[in-house]
Formats: structure tokens, sequence, C-alpha cells
């Protein structure tokens, strides 16, 4: 069993997978479930229902407000209690809409069975009819960015795509859920690829699996032994290896260049295993995507575990149903610890991309305090997009933005890499970040003239 | 209940600290240390003491008294730079020449750029070149071994530097025949000769550091392959195009090669960033060191071309980039 | 002998070749400049700090000069040197100089420790664009104050402070030029530059929050909830509401202060006003009350 991985910089950061060997529950219905009208990436969504109205599980609310955009459904039956603005995890003000819950009725048109439909058996899906279905059923990436798949299914007529690659890497430390999607629910993220392979046209896939997750890559060995073109691709554990690029790298050796360029340009279309799990849902089974798992997970977490969560359940009931917040400070993250992000508030609620509730308590919570660099050059090593981390911050602190953007800034993909790695504990990536916003800001203002 | 704790990500840390990193320095150093104590006994115990004392409380002084600042000394820094600062002089320097050379190499070489991370010169090596010219009479007076008491007044003889240095003056080969072979420069136990300064008189002992830092990825292998091999083939061209110039073994393993190759051009603040850049700053470090050891007025070469490549350092972060993810390989 | 001669004449015609080439080169490359550019500039402060729109004195002497050569130099102004630069300028240039008014930089949020509770602890990048990037700041106010210092750190004449018992900026007004560069370093677009008014006389809002009402009062005792009150009690017409935010026209405000005593949560504050007994604003805060002393 040759080991693949990608070839510049990455690090590794201790696993902390408590949860992995943790069936899936079923979270408990939430009272009141809260939707933000921007779960993913693109405009955001326009609500279709006003308060007052009665809706279903699998009920449109809110519809695509662009190309670039998603519908969202609820996850709930009751009535719209408010579209109003409610507090998100950065903590900033968004719309959303409030549903408050009664009872649990389904539309009906939805299969709830548990019956594995089969592409073969359905011979009427076209590739068009597939990317409809997504598109209707408002599937976006469910590794945590959040783009809507049906756009990534339709290449630009530049690029021509070979194949499909399926992220089942799960380089984040802590995070179980997709492991737990993979070993629950085989046939059906199988079925989901083919439909992916369907819809883009291209007859080879294959499913990437970080080689600490032995019992995943031996399971679908073995569900797609006869199968001749799914092959799976064990990986070494390095993060970020479920980086898009650094996936396409790994898996099939071709590197993407410089941004603007999309993995398509090499070939590649990269979906998550969670992504495929849900375009069969909602291609097979007319299921539009309102329910995820997600892991509850964090050291000092009484009763972590994986939940198949309705998206709008707050964090905060999920918390509590692990046996609550640890004393003291805590960290509270939408995602794992290396790309996650903080939140402001419990009250918070799942998304479509939230694949995990991290709580880093106590020590783990704050930053060490910062020294000055050493100019070690680690944040260089470490850097898997072959950039400066060092000179970027400290191009950025200095705001100089033609330099930075001759340096690459723009390329960065902000895995931390850089920032784990430095022994001055120095905060490189906000820096970085910082100068990042500011270099493409001008270069859009550049691209309108 | 607690405070919910908001940053950017990654939330995460490696346990890679300052620390860490400095300490590692100083554990790759304890061979050499102990070695040196068995050949020159109490002279090096007492310079390389007073050397760190003096480096650490200088740093102290400047930064609470003159900078004004919440002084670091637990980063370990200043241990290191006294360190190797003792280890680049001999056994038998008078004590305040010592504290002389602490000044200059805290006070001058890093303090005065704004302490750790800013010197663009090894302050060890500022430290060492200052007193070499200040002071080049004690400077090159090099103590022979089996002294284990005596202090300053240790029997001092010429090492083989300066003998491979009158070989090429005299144009006679068979200077080099008072040599001692490879394998006694290896261990440093070379009978009648000036051991040299504290840190260089056992490669072995010094290459048991490269190994324990290699092992903890203190330094990557790039900058002492990338000398020490450079050092192999100019020396070795020179010594078959003319056996006055001593031969690759002996060039590799005497003087402060293996010091400064290991220890001080590997220095984190003063070498270049990337491996390409380590590689070019290695390479000219080995040249320059073996020109300056042949061509040049001193018989040690290691010190000076080590800081010519400092000062280059900067020009090598700017050209020298790495490869980029995606670019198109050539 | 020789040696002599032959030295004098080398070094002779060295000297001889490079003043020939020197002078070949600055005949070449001469540029030719307006000389009252450099009278301006020699009139101008020298803070090259930007608050005229030019990158520097420099670049404002040019627009000055070339403005006066149109026939105009209005909308051009040395924010720093006041009307006394301006005036020399204006002379130096023949042109006429309409006298404006003074003003000083305001700090529009009043969200203390005490009125806004702290619900997060941020633990980033210490700067105030960074903190605004990554989240609402440690307060329940997504507008308010994040107090890390952004105008402090881009004052140039040390006129703004953090005050550490609010967390929040102060400005001193004798040494505020009004160049505007802390309205421009806020992110969040709390610093603005109002007439400094007769006698230092200002009444503004002190709040920057488009929450609704109850929101806004939740997460900040002092918050403007946009009730409307001041805008009916006002009789100039001085005072618009948009986005449930109150906001004062400071050229039309004849600061009868009616505003300041009907505002209901004291976001309305009034500065260097005489105090008086009767209306004494109980939510005033140490700063204002120590500059009201001072007048």
């Amino acid at each position: 069993m040759k080991i693949h991985t990608f070839h510049l910089g990455g690090v590794h950061p201790d696993e902390n997978k408590i949860t992995a060997e943790m069936s899936t529950q079923v979270a408990a219905l939430p009272k009141q479930a809260i939707f933000p009208l921007s779960q993913h990436i693109g405009a955001p969504a326009k609500p279709v229902v006003q308060r007052g109205d009665k809706v279903k599980v699998g009920t449109l609310i809110a519809e695509a407000g662009g190309f670039v955009s998603a519908p969202i459904y609820s996850s709930v039956s009751g009535t719209v209690a408010k579209i109003d603005t409610s507090i998100d995890a950065t903590g900033y003000r968004k719309p959303v809409i409030i549903i408050n819950v009664e009872g649990d009725e389904w539309e009906e048109n939805i299969d709830r069975t548990d019956k594995l439909e089969k592409l073969s058996d359905h011979p009427e899906l076209t590739p068009e009819e597939i990317i409809e279905r997504i598109k209707v059923a408002g599937v976006t990436g469910m590794g945590g960015a959040g783009f809507p798949t049906f756009i990534k299914l339709c290449p630009p007529p530049t690029a021509k795509a070979e194949c499909v690659i399926i992220n089942g890497v799960e380089c984040e430390p802590y995070i179980t859920s997709d492991y737990r999607l993979m070993m629950e629910h085989s046939d059906e993220i199988i079925e989901g690829v083919r439909l992916l392979m369907k819809a883009a046209k291209v007859d080879k896939a294959y499913i990437g699996i970080e080689d600490n997750k032995p019992k995943a890559i031996q399971l679908f060995e073995e569900k797609t032994a006869d199968i001749q073109n799914i092959e799976i691709v064990p990986l070494a554990k390095k993060y970020p290896q479920g980086g898009e690029k650094q996936l396409v790298d790994a898996v099939i050796h071709r590197q993407v260049p410089a941004p603007p360029a999309i993995p398509v340009n090499v070939g590649a279309i990269v979906q998550n295993v969670g992504t495929a799990f849900a375009v069969y849902q909602a291609v097979m089974k007319h299921k539009p995507l309102f329910e995820r798992y997600t892991t509850v997970t964090g050291k000092e977490i009484k009763n972590p575990g994986n939940f198949l969560v309705r998206m709008g359940t707050p964090f905060s009931q999920l918390i509590d149903s692990c046996g609550g917040l640890p004393d003291g400070d805590n960290k509270v993250l939408a995602g794992g610890p290396m790309m996650g992000k903080a939140v402001m508030s419990l009250d918070v609620p799942v998304c479509k991309g939230t694949n995990s509730i991290t709580v880093l308590s106590g020590f783990d919570a704050h930053r060490k305090s910062i020294q000055p660099c050493i100019r070690c050059g680690k944040c260089v090593d470490a850097c898997p997009m072959g950039l400066e981390p060092y000179l970027l911050a400290t191009l950025s602190s200095m705001k100089e933005y033609e330099r930075l953007e001759q340096e690459d800034v723009t390329s960065c993909i902000s895995c931390g890499s850089c920032q784990f790695t430095c022994p001055s504990h120095r905060p490189i990536l906000d820096n970085i970040l910082q100068g990042k916003g500011a270099v493409m800001s001008i270069i859009k203002s550049r691209q309108k003239k | 209940m607690g405070k919910l704790i908001v940053s950017l990500s990654p939330h995460a840390h490696g346990n890679e600290t300052v620390e860490k990193n400095m300490y590692g320095v100083v554990i790759a150093l304890i061979p050499a240390i102990l070695v040196s104590l068995i050949y020159f006994g109490i002279g090096s115990a007492v310079v390389l003491l007073s050397s760190v004392a003096s480096c650490v409380f200088i740093e102290w002084a400047i930064s609470r008294y003159i900078l004004k600042v919440n002084p670091s000394i637990s980063d370990g820094s200043a241990i290191v730079t006294g360190l190797l600062l003792g280890m680049n002089l001999p056994s038998n320097l008078p004590i305040w020449i010592v504290m002389v050379g602490a000044l200059v190499a805290i006070g001058i070489g890093k303090m005065t750029f704004g302490g750790l991370g800013n010197n663009p010169f090894n302050p060890a090596l500022v430290g060492r070149c200052f007193l070499l010219v200040s002071f080049p009479a004690q400077m090159t007076s090099w103590p022979t071994s089996g002294h284990w008491l005596k202090y300053m007044d240790a029997q001092t003889g010429a090492t083989p530097l300066s003998i491979m240095k009158t070989a090429i003056k005299s144009g006679d080969a068979s200077v080099l025949n008072q040599l001692p072979d490879a394998t006694q420069l290896l261990l440093g136990s070379n009978p009648n000769l000036g051991l040299g300064t504290i840190g260089e008189v056992c490669a072995l002992a010094l290459l048991l550091g490269l190994c324990y830092l290699l092992w903890k990825k203190v330094i990557t292998w790039h900058i002492p392959v990338s000398i020490i091999g450079t050092v192999i083939i100019f020396s070795g061209i020179l010594h078959l195009a003319n056996p006055v110039y001593a031969d690759p073994l002996t060039e590799v393993f005497t003087g402060g090669l293996m010091l400064g190759a290991i220890f001080m051009a590997t220095d984190y603040v003063t070498s270049p960033m990337t491996h390409k850049g380590q590689i070019i700053y290695g390479v000219a470090i080995g040249f320059l060191t073996i020109v300056i050891r042949n061509w040049g007025s001193y018989p040690e070469g290691m010190s000076f071309a080590i800081l010519i490549m400092n000062a280059f350092t900067p020009l090598i972060n700017t050209y020298v980039k790495p490869k980029r993810f995606g670019e198109k390989q050539k | 002998m020789n040696f002599i001669i032959i030295a004098v004449l080398v070094l002779g015609t060295i000297a001889l070749v490079s003043s020939l080439v020197l002078y070949f080169v600055s005949k070449k490359f001469a540029v030719t400049e307006d000389p009252r550019i450099g009278q301006v500039i020699d009139l101008l402060p020298g803070a090259n700090c930007g608050g005229c729109g030019f990158a520097g004195c420099s670049g404002m002497a040019d627009a000055l000069v070339k403005g006066a050569d149109k026939g105009s130099i209005d909308g051009l102004r040395c924010p720093v040197g006041g009307d006394l630069v301006m005036n020399k300028v204006s002379d130096l240039l023949g042109m006429a100089m309409a006298n404006t008014e003074p003003m000083v930089a305001v700090v529009r949020c009043n969200g203390t420790c005490e009125f806004r509770p702290r619900i997060a602890e941020y633990d980033g990048l210490h700067t105030c664009a960074a903190m605004h990037s990554t989240c609402a700041g440690e307060t329940g106010c997504g507008y308010g104050c994040l107090g890390c210092g952004d105008c402090v750190a881009a004052c140039q004449f040390d006129a703004i402070h953090i005050n550490p018992s609010t967390g929040l900026p102060e400005v001193d007004e004798e040494k505020c030029t009004s160049c505007g560069a802390c309205t421009k370093a806020c992110p969040r677009h709390i610093m603005e530059l109002r007439k400094k008014g007769p006698k230092g006389r200002r009444v503004y809002v002190q709040c920057v929050n488009k929450d609704k009402g109850a929101v806004a009062r939740k997460n900040c005792a002092v918050a403007c909830i946009g009730c409307g009150k001041c805008q009916k009690v006002c009789k100039f017409e001085a005072i618009t509401i948009e986005n449930n935010l109150s906001y004062i026209d400071y050229n039309k405000c004849r600061m009868c202060t009616k505003c300041v005593d009907e505002c209901p949560t004291g976001a309305i504050v009034k500065v260097n006003f005489p105090v008086r007994k009767s209306t004494a604003n109980i939510e005033k805060t140490e700063s204002n009350i120590k500059e009201e002393e001072k007048a």
C-alpha cells in the first residue's frame, strides 16, 4: 500500500480524536431553530416565508439570492416566529429566520426509508438532472467553507474535469464527523460518488483517506473492490491535507497554479465525503440539506460525541447535552482548532458547514505570550503554499501592500501552519490575513477599472 | 462562569518554543564542553563561566536600565551567546578580557539593534573578532593540553592552523609533516601543539552535538553540510594542485571550522530563511574560509567568513525565494 | 619635485573632468520648479501628516500653487496649521482665503466597561483593524469602540490616549490639529471631525450603533436607541435619524441642548458647557465632568 501526501510544508498537530469510535446519536430537536440566510459563500438567500407561516421539515424557507448562492430549507416543523437579525459566530448581527418548533412533520416527497437506491437502477438520471437536483436541494460544501456544490460540477469552458477527488482526509484535530459518516454510511457515500462522477461527466474518482483511519480505508477498499473506477488513496497524516490544493497534489500529483486558478484547471473536482452523502440524499431521496453530522468534542467536555443534528440547533443546546461547558475560560470553535471560528456567543446555530463544535478549555483556550521573531525560518518550512509567512506578516503590519502582492499573499490558504509552528507564538496568520484582505480589495478595485 | 475567548485561527499550537530551541543548542554543546574540561581543566571552566555570566548580566542590565523593557533572560539566547563566545576564546584568557568580549557581543552585537531577533551579525562572533583585533597577543596564545590546574600560566604552543600558514608562506610542504593525523585531530589529542580555542578541540564532540541538533530538529542539515562539503571540495582541489596546501580532512578537523559550521553559522537570526538560501550561504562561507586561511593574514578564517556572509543574509532573503506551490517546474 | 607636479596634474585633471561631468549633468537633468512651491513648503508646518489629503506637505504646496494659477485654492486646507498658516499662504499666492471654523476630533462611543458589559475576550492581534475583522469585539455591540488604540497609533500629535479606567480613547483638544488621521484609522468610524464650537462647546451623539433599540440597549446602557425624541425636540432641524441612529448636523445645531435633556439613554452629550446644577446629567463620564471643570 503506497502512502501519498502533498509535497510542500505541512505540520503534525496532535490528533485528539476523542470521539472517533463513538457511534452517531440523533440530537434532540431544538425548541427554536435559527436559520442564517448566509450559510454559504456567495449571495445571501432570500426569505420566501413570512412571520406566522407554518412550515414542515424540508419546506423551502429561503431561495437562492443569486447565481453563486444556495436555497435554505427548514429542518423543523412549526411556525415562523420572525425574520430578524441575530448574532452570528463573529458576534455581528446577520439576517436570520427564526422558527418555533411544533412537532416533527416532514414534507411528503422526502423518502425517509433506509433503502439503498443505486444509480444503476435509475438510468433516467441525466447529468443535468443530477446537477439540477443538487442545486435545488441547497447542497453546499460540507467541509467548512460552504461553496455551492452545483457550481463546482459545472466547470468553466476553459477547463475540463478529468476526475472527482473525494475528501475523506479530516486532517483537523478533534473532528470525527466525516469519519463516523464514512463508517456508518459507506454505501450511500459510494453511490454519491457515482452521482458526482456522472454529473461531472468523468469516469474516475479517488477517495483520499488519511492513514490514521485504517478502519475507514479498509472498509472502503472492500466496498470498492469490484468497482474499477473508484480508487481509494491512503494518505500520510499531515495537516493541511484536507485543503483542496494539497489534496489534489497528494492524490494525482498535480499542483494547482496560483489564484485565480482552481482545482478544475488541472482536471480535478474536489468534494467532501459529507457532500457526497448529501448529494446522494438530495438526488435519490429528495431530501434537501437540512441536517448534518457534527462532532461535539473537547478534552474537558464530559460526554463528547458525534451527532446527527438538525441545522438551526443552537450550540448551547448541543453543548448542554454533552455535559455543559467546563468551568473557567473556554474557547468554543465552529470547526476544528486549526481553521475553526471561535464563536462569541453560544446562541449561534449549527449551519451547513458546521462539522464540529470544539471546546478548548483553560490553558488551551488562551494563546501563548508573544516573543520576538528569531528568524528561525520554521514558518517558511511549514508553509504548504511555499510562501514566506514571516515576511508577509511583517509587510502586512507595515501596510506595504504592493510588495505583499508581489510576494503572492493571495496564495495564502489561511491554514495556520505558520502560526502553529512558530516558536515565538507570533500572530503570523492574524497579520497576514489583515494584509491579504487589503490586497484583495485593491485587486478588486483595479479590476473594476 | 468563565469568559468565552475569541481569536482568529489557528487555535492550536505546536510544542515549539524559543526556549526549547535555545536550550537545545546548550545541550548540543555539552559534549564539547566536557572535552574542553578534560583538555584544558580549570582554565576552560573559568573562561566559559565568566563568559556566560557576563553575557547574561549585560543583557539583563541593558534591557532593564537602558531599554527599560522587561528583561527576557529566560529565553536562553544570552546563555547561548555566552557559551559560544567562551567556546571561541583561548582557555588562558584573563577574565577581564572575557568580560570586554561579552560587553561587545551583547551590548554592541545584539542590544544596540533592539535585542533578540534584530541583530544582523552573530553576537558571539562580533565579540570574538573584536577581541581578536584588540588583543591579538592574548587571543593567539594557545595552551597545550595537560595543564589541569593552570589557568593563565599554562604552557602554550603553535596550533595546526599556524603550521599550515607557515607551510604556505615558506612554500615548503614538508612543514605539514608536523601536523597530527586526521584521527588525532578528530579526537583533539595532538600532544605538543597548542589546542586552539576551547570549543574547537575535538571535532567528534561537535559532530555529536550536530547529531543532537538534527535529531531534535533545532537546525536542518543545509548549512553545516554545505559548509563542510565546500571546504572539502575546495581544499581538495588546492591540495591536489599544490601539496603546500593542507589536505581536506586536516582543513575540516582543524580550527573552529566544525564549531562554526555547526553552531555559529546556523544561528537562526543571522542565517537565511530558505533552504536554497542556506545552501548558498553555506557554500560561500566554506569558500571564504579557505580563501582567508590560505591567502589572508590570519590563520583562521571561519569567524570572518561567517560575519561577511551574515552581512549578505538580508540580500539572500530578498532574492532567494522558496518554490511556490503550483509554480511551473523548469 | 616631479612627484608633486604629477600629483597636481593628475588630481587637477580628475577635478576638471568631474566638474565638467557635473555641470553637464545638472544642465541636462535640470528640473525647473516654481519658486513659490518652496516658499509655500516653508510656510506649511512640515508634519507630513496627510491630513490635507496629500501624501505630504510638498504635495500640498504643489497643489496650492497649481490651484492659485487656476484662480482658486478652495477646498485646499492645512488642518494642522489652521487659519494662521492658510492666511499666510493665501497672502503669498495673492488669493482670498475664507476663514473656516476650527474642527476637532470627537469620540462617538461611550461604551465604558460599566455601561457596556464584556461578553467575550479577544485574544488575537492587538489592533482594532484585526479585531474588527475577527469578531464584533469583546462586547455585544458590533459598532462601538474596540479600545485597541489604532487611533492613538495614527495620531502624530500625541493628542489621543486610551483612558485605562474607561477603555476608551480621549482627545486632547489642545493638541488635536484635526488632521483626520484617526478618522481614517478607526475601522468603525467612531472618530469624527466636528466643529470645535464657540468656547469649545459642542453637542453630539456619542454613539454609532445602528441596531434596533432593544438590542442596542441590551448591549450598552448608553446606546442611541433611535427613539426620535431628540429629533422632535430640535427646533433647528439639525437632527436626522437613520438606521436607528440619531445624528446631529453641526452646521445646523445652535446648541440649545434640549436634545441632551431629552435623550432617555444619555447618548447625546454636551461638552465644555458650564455646570448647571438643575440639569446635571447623571450619566456623564468622568472625562466630560473634567472637561467642564476646565471650561
